[in-house]
Parts: structure tokens; C-alpha cells; sequence
């Protein structure tokens, strides 16, 4: 355990010291992390204790640095997906739709409505997953285990809608430039019914199993608060930042994807605790049901799922092996030869922890010039050291998953 | 107890008499500790999130002895190592790994742990059995659930056929002299 | 009333003359270029300047540009965003072959580890950052992974067979 220990030019060292001489206290240092069960990911916590009091904490990250921006620059741009799914694993369709979207703004590519209209369904099921996975766990780290089997069911659900659209659960690489790679299945709109008719029920009572519970609400209420402007400061976006009050939100600032047919409320918070929270999180999880909603409702008739853009858009594999000019493409999409402009791009959209943005930067080749993540989670855990100052222990924990730090995000 | 729905596994093969059965000490030891294995679950990434899932009430690890999960290495017979390790992560692998008390096994879930995977980076370890040995790979990128129970299932036969002498052997040690392991 | 394109640049042009320059509007951002020793005062203006007011950093990152001529071979990109007008720019500040460039942790509690990250990947010195060393990599590391002379894949791997990938001519 020898590395863990602190140098003794440590500034912890001292504080430790100056308060000793002050008046004999004796504070200590605790190591949270990187492999401590309660966190979920890898995080490392040195934490100033005094007593069960945390005074000082500085984290540590990068443990699972995967290097991503790196292998994007190495990768043709369609292959650049699968590192999107990785990001972070809990919404992997917001990400792999936002880099698509990017790609779209770059060429230049219309999406027809309807597969706009199949990609805000999607996205919104994602978030749903995301929100549904952070507050079971939240749930999970404050004692009720159960609300966290129940409503797992209903992430399996929506994993098997997603395996309907594109064949797998978690990292689904869906999509294409223009659309999706196929139409949905009847299968998957038929599940999807089912699962809007079932879930809502089983998160209502997920939600009054904690909104109103007396034990939850004393682990969480003031637990972590963070002013709006700090929250700014920090970078803060999606649920957390609303939850400390300010209505930010990617989808009605810069729709995308068609948000602006649709009408959904943006829940904010007051005093952005962890109560707040877990509260906006679950509020967001019915905005988005309605949203999926009204996307159904509104579907154009047909079954056009991708624009006609045939320099960008794989042929069907049939036609590869019949059609000329569909082999051509097909060789050519894959090789990476495809004609790309000279550009800087920014894209954002709203992901399950806020704004996730992709700056490229082309040079006309058939890689990335430089890619940048905006990744939410790595700029918002920044607070996180602030948000634990004072609290106890326990509560550092609780804080940490309300946060919903991803640690694939945050490493990249 | 007859309307109970509850499997008991299968005895090993032994002698049966009236009051008593015979059979080997091993295969006693073997079949108990099968049954139940406690996992450390070192979930680093998105292999971690199928790990819930498979813990969760759909697939339910449980069903395998594997109720409880040990978050304390002191006290766990299987690590499942799930997710990209990178070069920073490594010692604190093989930390964890050290402090798990004989006899321990190792199942490396998914494509990062087992290779890399798609991260053939300057920042990412080339599969886990670099730094330790491991007994059962599980493939995929993130592999399923039941891939995962799958994996869970194969180590349980490894651990029911060993020998309870395995671990002082001249082979082991030396394996574990091969990763600098004491 | 909405911010115009051409507000930010009388303003900039107005207060820091030839400092901020190249302004075009950029697909859907509006950017320009600053010249890096500005970079505080540029930055600390559009946030504080009552009409501006980007008080919102979205994003911060650097960029390797090798065979560019010996002053561009670096660059800053700061995304700022207006959340009162909705407006979004980018401002890229080129650095030369030992980059240096002022920390903006001051004005923008959240560039403390993006500017950590960016010198992490490409040795940006940011002068006067609180805490200027390595985030996602190891503290031991020497280079600078993100620049372009950097071999994306680790050197010591010893279980990919080159013959296999394309990697090699010798194909015995």
C-alpha cells in the first residue's frame, strides 16, 4: 500500500499539521476508491477526514483512459462509431445518433422526417435507460435494493427493443449517415407498446416508493447542493444543472433531430441537491414517455428510414453483389474514399448527463483531422470535490451517483 | 417437499449404503465450493453495466451460488474482471488480485479484459493475463448476460474437477512465479 | 433583439483592435481567430461585456498541426456559448513550437481540467494554472500522446503478429 501513501510535500500534510499545532485535533486521510464497491466506475477519493467529516477531497482520474480521440483519428468515419457506444455505455443511441448528426451537418444530409422522427424515439428510450440506471442505483446506495430489481426488468425491455432495431443490447452502433441501416421491424414498434403501456406503472411506484419516503428524503434533501451559478461555473449541463434551477436544455436550444414538433417540459430543480436531483431525473423519464408518444403519433406514413444519399449511404448487400454501381459505393464507403469538405464542426446534443458535443475538424482525408468528445461528465465532476466539502462520508457516496459520473465518459 | 420446485445438484459418484455414502474427498470439496462461489466484481466499464444486468432479477447470478457478491477481496473466490484495464489500473489489479485469499479464480469478461479489444492504444493493457492468470475468457464486446452465466458455468466445472492439492503444486507455483506473484 | 455576427466583431475589433481578426461565419458557429497573449482579456470581455455575455464555456481542446509554418503549430479552441441569446462561437488562438498560453481557470472554474487534459495530450503549458499536470494518463508518462508524431498503438505489444495487419512488407 506504500504508493498510496502521501508524500509529505503534500498539501494535506500540511493541513494536517497546521492543525495539529492549532489546537491537537487530528484529522486523517481516507483513500476512496479507485476500485471502492460504492463508487460505481473507478474513481479515486483522497479524502481530508476530520473524524466522519470530509474537508478536503482531490480526485483522481483517467483510470480507464482509452485513448479515444486518438483512435478516432485513426478510423474512417463510419468505423468512429463504435467508440461512441463506449462512451457512455448507459445511453449509447444519444451518442451514436449525436455522431452521426454531426457527420449529417458536415455533408450536408437531409434526414427525411420519419427517420428523424425514429431517432428521437430512440434517443428518448436511451434517456430513459440512463435516468432509469442512475436513480435505481441511487436507490441502491441508500438502502432500497429493491426499487433497483424492479425497475431493471424494464431496462431489459428496452434492450430488447434495441436489439430489434439493430441486434445488440448495450454498444449498439445503430445507425447510418442519413438514417438507419434498416427499417424497424414490426417487432420492435410492437414491443415498444408494450413497453410504454408497462413502464409507466412500474415507475410510478418506483417514484412513490422514494419521492415520499421518509428515509430517502433525510439521505438526500440538502445532501450535495450547488448553486446555479457554480453549477455554471463547473460546466454543469443536463439533469444536474437543472436541478440547481437553470432550464438549459441542448434538444430546445438547438433542436435537433426535429425536437422543435414536439412538446415536452424541461424540469428544473431549486437547490440542486441530490434530491432535487433524483426528482428531475424521474420528471425527465415522463417527459421523455410523452415525447415517444407524440413522436408515434406524428409518424409520416411509409417506411422511408434513410435519406437518398448514395455517396454516403451503404447499399443494400444484395445489390453489392448484383449492381455495378452499388459495388462501387459499397468499395468505396468502406475503403474510407468517400468525398469529405474541408471543415470545423461543432454538434451537440442532449445526452443522458448533458450536453455531449463533437468537435471535428476535417482536412478532406478520409480520417478525422481532430475529434474532440465534449464529454458532460468529465467537465461537471469537476464540482465534485466542492459539492463532498462538509459532508460526511456516507453522503460523499450518494452524492457521486446522483451525479451519474460515467467513468467511460469521463476518461474517454 | 415434494411440490417444491427447488434443484439440489446431483452427489458425486460415490458408494451409497444404508446410512452412509462413500466417495472422494475431492470431489466433496470440489462440488461445495462450486456451488458457492463468491464473486468480486472489478467492473471498470461498459461490461460492468451487463453485470448489473446479469445480477439483476432477469437473469439473477444467484441461481449459480453466487448470491453474494464480495466486495472485499479478503473474502472472494472469483474475480470477474469486466472492462478495459488500462496501464494506470494495472497495479491496482494485481493488488486486488494478491489480496485474494487460495483458492481463487479469475474469469475475464469481455473483449477488453481478455485482449484489449478494440483499444489497441498506448493507454490500454493487452488483456489482463498480463498481469495475472487468468481461468475462464468470456468473449464479446460487452458479452451478453448469458454469455456471462456462461462463463460462470465453465469456471464451475474447473473449480468442481480440481484437486485440493492443485493449489500447493510445483505447476502453480511456478505459474504464479511466471507473473511475480508471492 | 438578437446578437448579431457583426456586434461581436465591432465590439472585439473596438476594444482589442487587430488582436482579434479573421472572423467568418462557420456552418452554424460564428469564429475568429485571437492572437494568444490575449487570450485572458478576450475571453474575460465576451463574458462580462453586458451585451455579449457568454458566460457559459461548453468546450475547451487543442489541436496538432505539424506541418503548419513554425507560429501555427498548435491550437487552443474555446467553444463559449450566450445562453441569454442563444448564440454559440469559437475562438481558435494558434500557438507556436513551445506552446504557452495564459489560463483562463480563473474566468471559468470548469477549464481547470480541460486545460489539464489538453496539456496532458499535447504539453500545453497553461501559465498559471493552479494544477497543471497529467489527468488521464499516467504521471510517468513523457510525451504527449495527442500530437501527430505519436504512435497510436502501444510499442511493447508483443501478442499482434504484423504480418497479419497489413503492418509489414516481410511476409515470411
Amino acid at each position: 500500500m506504500s504508493e498510496l501513501l502521501l508524500p509529505p510535500e503534500h498539501r494535506y500534510a500540511k493541513i494536517i499539521q497546521e492543525k495539529l499545532n492549532e489546537d491537537g485535533s487530528e484529522l486523517s486521510i481516507l483513500n476512496l476508491g479507485p476500485t471502492h464497491p460504492a463508487t460505481h466506475g473507478i474513481f479515486q477519493n483522497i479524502l481530508l477526514m476530520d473524524g466522519e467529516k470530509i474537508l478536503e477531497a482531490e480526485p483522481t482520474i483517467g483510470y480507464i483512459h482509452r485513448a479515444f480521440e486518438k483512435i478516432a483519428e485513426n478510423r474512417p468515419f463510419y468505423q468512429i462509431t463504435p467508440l461512441t457506444d463506449r462512451m457512455n455505455y448507459c445511453s449509447s443511441p444519444i451518442n451514436n445518433m449525436g455522431w452521426w448528426m454531426t457527420l449529417e451537418k458536415l455533408l450536408g444530409v437531409e434526414v427525411p422526417k420519419r427517420a428523424q422522427y425514429l431517432r428521437v424515439i430512440v434517443m428518448e428510450l436511451a434517456r430513459i435507460t440512463d435516468h432509469l440506471i442512475c436513480n435505481s442505483i441511487l436507490g441502491v446506495d441508500t438502502g432500497a435494493y429493491t426499487g433497483f430489481l424492479y425497475v431493471f426488468q424494464f431496462r431489459e425491455k428496452v434492450y430488447e427493443i434495441y436489439e430489434e432495431i439493430c441486434g445488440a443490447r448495450l454498444t449498439t452502433n445503430m445507425g447510418r449517415i442519413g438514417g438507419f441501416e434498416r427499417d424497424w421491424s414490426p417487432e420492435a414498434f410492437r414491443k415498444l407498446d408494450v413497453f410504454l403501456e408497462d413502464f409507466p406503472v412500474a415507475w410510478k411506484e418506483f417514484e412513490n416508493l422514494f419521492e415520499r419516503n421518509r428515509i430517502f428524503i433525510d439521505r438526500t434533501v440538502n445532501v450535495g447542493p450547488i448553486s446555479a451559478e457554480k453549477a455554471m461555473s463547473y460546466g454543469f449541463t443536463g439533469p444536474n444543472l437543472r436541478a440547481a434551477g437553470v432550464d438549459y436544455d441542448v434538444r430546445v436550444a438547438h433542436p435537433y433531430s426535429s425536437y422543435e414538433d414536439f412538446e415536452f417540459i424541461v424540469p428544473v430543480g431549486k437547490s440542486g441537491d441530490t434530491y432535487d436531483r433524483f426528482c428531475v431525473r424521474n420528471a425527465e423519464v415522463w417527459e421523455s414517455l410523452s415525447i415517444i408518444r407524440q413522436a408515434l403519433a406524428k409518424m409520416p406514413e411509409g417506411n422511408e428510414y434513410h435519406a437518398e444519399v448514395p455517396d454516403y449511404y451503404l447499399p443494400p448487400k444484395e445489390d453489392v453483389y448484383h449492381d455495378m454501381e452499388s459495388l462501387i459505393y459499397h468499395f468505396k464507403i468502406v475503403m474510407g474514399e468517400i468525398p469529405v469538405p474541408v471543415a470545423e464542426i461543432y454538434h451537440a446534443v442532449e445526452g443522458g448527463n448533458g450536453e455531449l458535443g463533437f468537435y471535428l475538424e476535417t482536412d478532406g482525408s478520409r480520417t478525422p483531422y481532430r475529434l474532440h468528445f465534449r464529454r458532460p461528465c468529465f467537465i461537471y465532476y469537476q464540482g465534485y470535490p466542492e459539492m463532498i466539502k462538509g459532508a460526511l462520508l456516507s453522503d460523499a457516496i450518494v452524492i457521486l451517483s446522483s451525479l451519474n459520473v460515467i467513468a467511460g465518459e469521463l476518461d474517454a | 417437499m415434494s411440490d417444491s420446485n427447488i434443484k439440489m445438484v446431483a452427489p458425486p459418484e460415490g458408494v451409497v449404503g444404508e446410512g452412509f455414502f462413500a466417495t472422494k474427498l475431492n470431489d466433496v470439496v470440489g462440488l461445495a465450493r462450486a456451488n458457492s462461489l463468491w464473486p468480486l466484481p472489478f467492473a471498470t466499464s461498459c461490461c460492468g453495466i451487463e453485470f448489473m444486468a446479469t445480477m439483476a432479477s432477469h437473469y439473477d447470478l444467484a441461481r449459480f451460488g453466487s448470491e453474494r457478491v464480495s466486495f472485499s477481496p479478503r473474502q472472494a473466490d472469483m474475480l470477474m474482471v469486466m472492462g478495459t484495464i488500462s496501464k494506470k489500473m494495472a497495479p491496482i489489479l494485481r493488488q486486488v488480485y494478491e489480496q485474494m485469499a487460495e483458492p481463487r479464480w479469475v474469469i475475464s469478461v469481455g473483449a477488453c479484459a481478455c485482449s484489449g479489444g478494440i483499444f489497441d492504444t498506448y493507454s490500454v493493457l493487452q488483456g489482463i493475463d498480463k498481469v495475472i492468470p487468468v481461468d475462464v475468457y468470456v468473449p464479446g464486446c460487452p458479452p451478453r448476460p448469458e454469455q456471462i452465466v456462461d462463463g460462470v458455468m465453465k469456471l464451475q466445472e474447473l473449480v468442481r474437477s480440481e484437486s485440493v492439492r492443485r493449489r500447493s503444486s510445483p505447476e502453480y507455483q511456478e505459474l504464479l512465479a511466471s507473473y511475480n506473484i508471492k | 433583439m438578437a446578437l448579431e455576427n457583426t456586434d461581436i466583431q465591432d465590439k472585439l475589433v473596438g476594444t482589442f483592435g487587430e488582436s482579434a481578426f479573421n472572423f467568418q461565419q462557420e456552418r452554424d458557429i460564428f469564429s475568429f481567430e485571437i492572437k494568444a497573449d490575449k487570450n485572458t482579456a478576450i475571453i474575460l470581455f465576451l463574458k462580462n461585456d453586458p451585451t455579449l455575455q457568454f458566460h457559459f464555456l461548453t468546450d475547451l481542446c487543442g489541436v496538432h498541426y505539424p506541418d503548419n509554418d513554425e507560429n501555427h503549430q498548435f491550437a487552443i479552441i474555446y467553444h463559449l456559448h450566450n445562453w441569454y441569446e442563444n448564440k454559440r462561437i469559437r475562438i481558435k488562438a494558434y500557438l507556436n513550437g513551445t506552446p504557452e498560453i495564459k489560463t483562463i481557470s480563473n474566468i471559468f472554474l470548469c477549464s481547470n481540467w480541460m486545460e489539464r487534459e489538453t496539456y496532458d495530450f499535447y504539453g500545453v503549458n497553461f501559465i498559471g494554472h493552479p494544477q497543471l499536470k497529467r489527468i488521464l494518463n499516467m504521471d510517468e508518462m513523457i510525451s504527449f500522446p495527442m500530437r501527430k508524431e505519436f504512435p497510436m498503438e502501444d510499442a511493447g505489444r508483443t501478442d499482434k503478429d504484423d504480418r497479419f495487419f497489413g503492418r509489414t512488407t516481410i511476409n515470411s
